[in-house]
């Protein structure tokens, strides 16, 4: 029997049976890693002799009834931008050589008081800034879709990781769309819960108005557990909201449900199969019993300028503590303080990273605030108005979640401002701190992964989850599996 | 050429919490480099900030006790600068919307009265310490300090002369000290001001251009340099020169200010609206609630000490300028019910001791209901005023109970007419020069002969029983 | 609007970065190219139209103000490059 094919849910339960031991499934899954990752490169870090170690604790919780989660026992791996105690954290950057933080993610907290067992740290791009996973310090992540291939991004080596079967689930963050475009990319399946549902503490921020935490996995079943643990309050983050942990239980539910599709979001740009292929799921969840209707929302045109000044105004603040002094690389010589700045910031951050830096403290310095900043918070609000709008009439807004299928390597690298046009269906979810999720929906002419976005009014993830699950019920594109490539 | 001086104060208050003001570190002072510091004031990568309640409670305090406005809603922005005092590299503050603001803080100079506007209060963090170290020239950082509560007060330049400033600054103590949010210990930074000056010749209008000085931290230094910047303006204007807008430090034990580096002046602090915190929104209720649990503020107390107790406004303008006074006045008023008494004790022996041993009134330790005590054992003759001063110095110096410590060392007054008349019979008999001297006619003597009597008595004697015995027996002669 | 190579110097201060010579020239550009595109908002009237900082209408999340145990000052300084005497340890800044 080949584990690695397990959903984490059936893998949850064959422990829980005690079909399998904890330490078997992790040495398994070890095992599959050292054969896979030389080709896809998801890990950055994998911890085996903690995750040995930590295998045997947990199954002795399980036992004793310590551990009664459905996932008690379930080898996982997080993004690398999720603190980990005593575990090499990077953020896919230079900067963060050899930090080693004393405290955890609150999201992997809850997990690990579930019993999970972490494997190691994803891949991504560096502090999350990019839509490919190739700005990673650490060397890009490749899409076993197809040769060549980007996995999307930031989030890059979760989506890789769970499709290449070597982790039952991860952790991904997403900020403008890093969890949804690499699961579009990777024909997996995750969430973007709404913001404030998972808390932030210990997630290294790339723009704290934007970022949210949320599972990545096989199947909408894997990603709702993953997201009933992880979510809820915690005293620790001032914008988490003060709602107890989801308790998902899927059910089919798409009778009735009036779904509205924007027209805007399928003009010029996107891709003629992407398109087929995400009006073909609308028509299936129409034929299922729901309402489509297309509806107009023309603000998609200033979502990626509003996106981008935000965001990267924040990340110019939220990254200047990298500075060489109290933790991560510092340059080796230097003549003063500003110096010891200015070399080890220059020397640790990469190109994508300092250029979003400097975006951030232009469009927040004297003299042009208020005609960028000030004024992206103002489109900001039109934005979220206009989804206000559209939650009135409907459940759940259906789109694309890129205008293309996965690009090839090195594509969009040299064409900053084109990476961030690829970012058009995602961002705008951010601003107005939406739920969206995306599962797979079929494969262009080269048989590469469709991605179908649907997202959600706030705090109704379990509505959205239970469309996304009675249309996964109907369709098999997310059980659909790459030739996964072992050894070199 | 005459010239008039503008003013405005940026006073940093350190409130006393007992957290910080983003996390649940202690804010106590002191302690190892580094030891009251976690992940979050550290700036750790990931950490986020959590308000501390009473931190707004108490900047609502100050804003009421200062007449201010309370802004219903108000939020924190990020300050953004480089030092490696900030961890973050940005300083979390408020500028756009600030708690409080527009009130005012009345004071009073050689007589007149004033009223100094407030142009708001903000809420921020505090920044680390950095600590020179000169065996390898380089600086060593202690965060300790890092995110304990301080609340800006920024007055509009309604200061026109030094007196004005120090009487703002002694009445913003008294009135942070006495709505408890503050103990205002500038020796330990804990209140520091920044100065805002420029000078304009008399008759002109408009604003000469201004500098800043930063961090000045206790009166006296201000004082100074106020008159050190205002001469070196002037002496520039003077000779042709032009004030530039512009930072100074001053530099207490040099005497002077001078500009920090043009790199250092020109800061661009890029803020903007702090999305780790959500904003805060103030009830009608709250303010309520603050406001009912507001004491008795100082120029409330003054005006009652005055028509209740009949205190002369000059004692009452000195006790009521500090909590402290006030609370020794009041605890052993409540013992005695001698105002006067109290007040004259206050003003006298305690404002001495304070002053010959350096003692802040903060830091006076005795039981103030012992002055109570001694005001009543004086009052009751059981001491005399003597003796009672002799006590007040041991209660000052080691907290002593008056009453213990007079039996103990036996200072009460003999009320043994006998043994009072013995005595003096005895110095009549053994200073026949200064009889014969008052029977001649001169009666001064009697004070000599009423010093040799309380000598043998050991000052234990009432001296008004003393004398009358000194008259009747020179009288019996 | 243009992106002069001033502009670029006075950010690139203010963010504590440095760039090479190669690098300034590509950064000029590309910035001029996204900051250009940002300037499409202008194309929408936001006239009477409130700032927006936060998405939900959070507000008032507070602390009580009881003191918790500080980190372990080895965890503070565990990650720092150069540190003496408990503190993290940085050139000279005083004159």
């Amino acid at each position: 029997m080949d584990l690695s094919k397990l959903s984490a849910l059936e893998a949850g339960r064959m422990i829980k049976n005690k079909e399998i031991s904890v330490a078997e499934i992790t040495k398994a899954a070890l095992e599959n890693i050292e054969k896979t990752d030389k080709n896809y490169h998801a890990f950055i870090t994998l911890c085996a002799d903690e995750a040995l170690k930590r295998a045997e604790e947990v199954q002795k919780g399980i036992d004793d009834g310590t551990y009664t989660s459905p996932l008690a026992g379930v080898p996982m791996a997080l993004k690398d931008n999720m603190c980990t105690k005593g575990i090499l954290t990077t953020c896919a950057s230079k900067i963060l050589t050899g930090f080693k933080p004393f405290y955890n993610a609150t999201a992997y907290s809850n997990l690990e008081n579930a019993g999970a067992v972490l494997l190691g740290k994803l891949n991504m791009d560096e502090f999350a800034m990019g839509s490919t996973t190739e700005t990673s310090y650490y060397g890009a992540t490749l899409n076993p879709w197809g040769e060549n291939r980007v996995p999307g991004g930031s989030s890059g080596g979760s989506a890789v990781a769970i499709a290449t079967d070597q982790v039952y689930y991860a952790l991904g963050s997403d900020t403008g769309g890093s969890i949804r475009q690499p699961c579009a990319f990777c024909g997996i399946t995750g969430i973007k819960p709404t913001y404030g549902r998972v808390s932030r503490y210990g997630l290294i921020p790339y723009a704290s108005s934007l970022d949210q935490i949320g599972p990545m996995g096989r199947s909408v079943g894997d990603v709702a557990a993953v997201l009933n643990i992880i979510s809820g309050h915690d005293p620790k983050d001032s914008t988490s909201v003060n709602m107890d942990a989801l308790n998902i239980t899927l059910k089919n539910d798409v009778k009735g449900k009036k779904i509205g599709v924007p027209t805007d979001w399928f003009g010029e740009g996107l891709e003629k199969d992407v398109k087929e292929k995400v009006l073909e799921a609308a028509k299936k969840l129409e034929n299922m019993g729901a309402i489509i209707e297309e509806f107009k929302m023309p603000e998609i045109e200033y979502v990626i300028p509003t996106y981008y000044i935000i965001a990267c105004a924040e990340a110019s603040s939220n990254l200047s503590r990298f500075d060489g002094v109290k933790y991560g690389y510092c340059t080796p010589s230097f003549d003063d303080l500003t110096d010891l700045y200015c070399k080890s910031r220059s020397e640790g951050f990469g190109m994508e990273v300092k250029r979003r830096i400097m975006i951030g403290a232009f469009v927040l310095s004297s003299g042009y605030y208020d005609a960028y900043y000030k004024k992206a918070l103002q489109v900001k609000a039109v934005i979220k108005k206009a989804f206000d709008k559209a939650f009135e009439k409907y459940d759940a807004i259906l789109s694309p979640t890129a205008p293309t299928t996965a690009l090839k390597m090195g594509e969009n690298l040299s064409d900053p401002l084109k990476m961030y046009l690829g970012d058009i269906y995602t961002v705008s979810i951010n601003l107005a701190g939406l739920p969206s999720m995306v599962i797979p929906c079929g494969f262009d002419k080269e048989g590469l992964p469709v991605g179908l976005q649907l997202t959600g009014k706030p705090f109704s993830e379990n509505e959205l989850m239970n469309i996304a699950y009675s249309f996964q019920k109907e369709t098999d594109f997310h059980l659909k599996k790459p030739v996964i490539k072992r050894e070199v | 050429m005459e010239f008039l001086t503008t003013m405005g104060l940026e006073v940093h208050c350190e409130l006393s919490t007992k957290t910080k003001i983003f996390c649940s570190c202690s804010t106590e002072f002191g302690g190892e480099p580094n030891t009251h510091v976690c992940a979050v004031c550290s700036g750790m990568p990931g950490t986020l900030p959590v308000l501390n309640e009473k931190v707004v409670e108490y900047a609502i305090r100050t804003g009421i006790a200062t007449n201010c406005q309370i802004t219903r809603y108000n939020k924190f922005d990020r300050k953004n600068y480089f030092y490696p005092d900030l961890p973050k590299a940005y300083q979390v503050s408020q500028l756009y919307l600030p708690i409080c603001h527009n009130g005012h803080v009345d004071i009073e100079v050689n007589g007149a009265k004033k009223a100094i506007r407030i142009k708001e209060i903000h809420m921020e963090e505090d920044a680390g310490k950095l600590i020179h170290d000169p065996l390898d020239d380089s600086t060593l950082v202690d965060y300790n300090r890092c995110g304990v509560p301080l609340l800006e007060i920024v007055s509009e330049p309604d200061f026109e002369s030094r007196e004005e400033v120090i009487a703002y600054l002694t009445k913003l103590k008294a009135i942070l000290q006495y709505i408890g949010v503050s103990d205002c210990k500038m020796e330990q930074g804990s209140l520091r001001a920044d100065v805002n000056i420029s000078v304009r010749p008399v008759g002109t209008t408009k604003l000469g251009t201004r500098t800043e000085m930063k961090n000045i931290n206790s009166f006296k230094a201000i004082a100074r340099a106020i008159e050190w910047e205002t001469e070196r303006q002037i002496d520039l204007i003077e000779d042709g020169g032009k004030v530039i807008q512009e930072t100074r430090r001053w530099d207490d034990t040099k005497g002077k200010s001078y500009a920090m580096r043009s790199k250092e002046n020109a800061q661009d602090y890029r803020y903007f609206p702090e999305p780790d915190l959500v904003p805060i929104e103030i009830s009608d209720e709250w303010i309520e609630k603050v406001k009912k649990s507001l004491p008795e503020l100082p120029t409330e107390k003054k005006e009652r000490y005055i028509r209740e107790y009949g205190l002369p406004e000059y004692d009452v303008d000195i006790i009521t300028s500090s909590k402290y006074l006030v609370k020794i006045f009041e605890e052993a008023l409540e013992v005695c019910n001698e105002p006067k008494e109290v007040s004259n004790w206050i003003m006298g022996e305690l404002l001495r001791l304070a002053s010959e041993t350096s003692t802040e009134y903060e830091n006076i330790k005795f039981d103030a209901a012992n002055l109570g005590k001694l005001i009543l054992l004086l009052k009751n003759k059981t001491i005399n005023r003597n003796t009672a001063k002799e006590v007040f110095e041991k209660m000052f110096a080691e907290n002593v109970e008056p009453e213990k410590y007079i039996k103990e060392n036996r200072l009460e007054m003999t009320n043994d007419a006998g043994a009072v008349k013995s005595v003096v019979d005895a110095v009549i008999a053994a200073n026949p020069k200064s009889v014969e001297e008052y029977k001649a006619g001169n009666t001064k003597v009697s004070r000599h002969l009423m010093g040799q009597c309380m000598k043998q008595l050991k000052g234990k004697a009432d001296p008004a029983s003393v004398n009358e015995a000194i008259t009747e027996a020179l009288k019996e002669l | 609007m243009k992106i002069t190579d001033d502009m670029i110097d006075y950010i690139s201060e203010l963010a504590r970065l440095r760039l090479k010579d190669e690098e300034k020239e590509s950064a000029r550009n590309e910035m001029e190219k996204i900051i250009n595109y940002m300037d499409t908002l202008n194309q929408l009237d936001t006239t009477g139209i409130e700032a927006m900082s936060h998405a939900f209408p959070m507000k008032n999340v507070f602390r009580k103000d009881e003191v918790r145990p500080s980190a372990d000052r080895d965890d503070i300084l565990l990650n720092a490059p150069d540190k003496k005497n408990g503190a993290f340890k940085v050139p000279k800044t005083f004159e």
